[in-house]
């Protein structure tokens, strides 16, 4: 009773309390998403923009091959499914490579005294905020072909000639986890240090050995910090520009780059863009409702 | 006696180089460019002495106008978008966490974050395509706009975060010795709420600074921010001069952060006490 009563001082001004930022939202970003999807179903105009003529030409040209000159029979055009297949795996790469190395940091710093804990904390923040372009470029320019990583490599004799890694699926991996790695290790730390480590000691009591208490007993338990981490991890690498952009090239294309060359770049094509947008948002929504239904799943349990 | 034992269980051989290591990944290139930002030579991979000669090229060089038009940009917009994403959300926050439970709360809860959901290079498109249809003018302003919107979920979420952990019985208090609620709210509840609403400020204004693809799109011609004009500068190879911008750039990230931190962490101190 009291806590209904008592959370409520400003209930009689929630709508204009919220009111300001319902409005900007939802002007100034669900108008833009429905104006987004009705712009997927329209002819293109050269140059960019639009002709206001309903068109299915958008979708066709994402899943059909019709031919030079449109006139064959449809086969499926495996151009853009591969380039969404790549960006699927690309992102799950890195959340693979962000969880091996997240997890061990996130339980490492859960175990520390709450001091040395903060001290982890701000120092696996702080590149967080640093600008993601600038960290980006930082990595371009240490993994080049005459970077500074291939020079004190070469210099230290472990290799002869410089290890080619621009420009490849690695390097576009590579600059997905840089980019990001903290948001793996900060639900693993929160659910590990919400763990109550007396169940390791039980395991341990029962005989259990080490690598058995973690992989049957820790892990299910910071099951919803992994599962946090890598959600947080693999959407923004889904749709990433800046990694295969500036680390990758012509063959490591991911959604983020196809979309914005119909937009920026030589394309121009804004129907397709904004079809290709509509597919990357749904795939994304998918991932968070999947997300969405474990979580309430497990409130159920509990 | 039982805790050590204890300490042994908790303890994975590994785990500490494996954490070692991450930090080692997160810092390396970001040292490694500021180093590279003192060398005195124009290659940008032989080391050719210490010198700053690239800081005097960001500010006098002839580059230098360019650039600081755009660091003004940036800075604006980013103070601007986060005074006004912080305060609305601020009153989204009290709307939230202060009205008790009612129809309609989940999907408020998930408007105020969608920006955080939908992918930026999708929000991106949907900004872009939008103010071309209505015949928005491309610019300072729409950057601006676009700022503010996918602002207010990252200032919302420290704000609401500090006021669950403030008692309603404080501003019950004063709304029951005849405080009106905008008395109870600035006299009672602000104070409280200040260190979060300060970290909600500084996270709106690096999350803005930041921002390159939103602000690739939708600014136009001409209307560059920093991030942009290093962009811009880049396609063309990395030079010394913009290692020197980074590292500045680094600088204030770091500041940024450092004071967020120190709020944070007093204001939870005073809360405490």
């Amino acid at each position: 009773m009291s806590g209904l009563v008592e959370k409520s001082s400003f209930g009689g001004l929630r709508k204009p309390l919220l009111l300001p930022a319902w409005l900007t939202i939802g002007f100034f970003l669900v108008i833009p998403v429905l104006t987004m999807l009705v712009y997927s179903f329209l002819t293109k105009e050269f140059r960019g923009g639009v002709l206001w003529e309903f068109s299915l030409a958008a979708y066709d040209q994402f899943f059909f091959d019709r031919g030079l000159f449109g006139d064959e029979p449809p086969k499926i055009e495996w151009t853009y499914i591969n380039i969404f297949w790549r960006s699927i795996v690309q992102a799950a790469v890195a959340t693979l490579i962000c969880l091996v190395i997240g997890f061990p940091t996130a339980y490492f710093i859960a175990t520390r005294s709450p001091q040395t804990r903060n001290i982890w904390l701000f120092l696996i923040t702080v590149p967080y905020w640093v600008n993601l372009l600038i960290r980006t470029v930082s990595m371009k320019f240490l993994i080049r072909d005459t970077g500074p990583l291939n020079h004190w490599l070469m210099q230290a004799g472990i290799i002869d000639s410089p290890i080619h890694m621009i420009n490849t699926n690695f390097a576009v991996q590579l600059g997905l986890f840089y980019s990001y790695l903290p948001f793996m290790v900060l639900p693993i730390y929160a659910s590990v240090e919400r763990y109550n480590f007396s169940l390791s000691e039980a395991s341990a009591d029962l005989y259990a050995g080490r690598w058995t208490t973690l992989r049957r007993i820790v892990l299910p338990s910071v099951k919803p910090g992994i599962i946090a981490g890598c959600i947080l991890v693999f959407v923004p690498s889904l749709g990433a520009f800046l990694a295969p952009d500036l680390l990758g090239g012509a063959k490591t294309f991911m959604i983020g780059t196809l979309i914005e060359e119909q937009f920026k770049g030589a394309a121009g094509n804004w129907p397709f863009g904004a079809a290709a947008s509509m597919l990357l948002l749904s795939l994304v929504m998918v991932v968070l409702l999947f997300y969405a239904s474990s979580q309430s799943k497990q409130a159920l349990h509990h | 006696m039982k805790t050590k034992a204890l300490d042994q269980i908790k303890r994975y051989p590994g785990f500490f180089p494996m954490a070692v290591l991450c930090l080692f990944l997160l810092y390396t290139p970001l040292v490694i460019v500021m180093i590279y930002s003192f060398n005195d030579s124009p290659s940008i991979t032989l080391w050719g002495g210490f010198s700053l000669r690239w800081y005097e090229d960001v500010f006098f060089g002839l580059e230098a106008a360019k650039l600081r038009k755009a660091a003004w940009n940036s800075v604006s917009i980013a103070a601007m978008a986060a005074i006004c994403a912080t305060t609305i959300a601020t009153a989204a926050a009290v709307g939230m966490v202060r009205s008790g439970a009612w129809r309609g709360k989940t999907a408020s809860f998930a408007l105020l974050n969608l920006p955080i959901m939908v992918p930026e290079i999708v929000t991106a498109v949907a900004t872009l395509i939008f103010f071309s249809m209505i015949g928005f003018k491309a610019g300072y302003a729409t950057i601006l706009i676009a700022h503010v919107v996918f602002c207010i979920p990252f200032a919302y979420l420290p704000i609401a975060a500090r006021l669950e952990g403030i008692d309603s019985n404080y501003e019950q208090a004063a709304l029951d010795l005849y405080a009106t609620r905008w008395q109870a709210f600035k006299r009672v509840l602000l104070p409280l709420l200040a260190p979060g609403i300060i970290s909600g400020f500084l996270l709106a204004f690096i999350i803005s600074l930041d921002d390159f693809i939103i602000t690739n799109f939708v600014k136009g011609a001409g209307v560059e921010t920093l991030p942009t004009a290093i962009y811009g500068a880049i396609r063309q190879g990395i030079k010394p001069n913009i290692m020197a911008i980074s590292t500045l750039m680094l600088l204030v990230s770091i500041l940024f952060v450092t004071v967020s931190y120190f709020v944070g962490r007093n204001g939870e101190k005073k809360h405490e006490g």
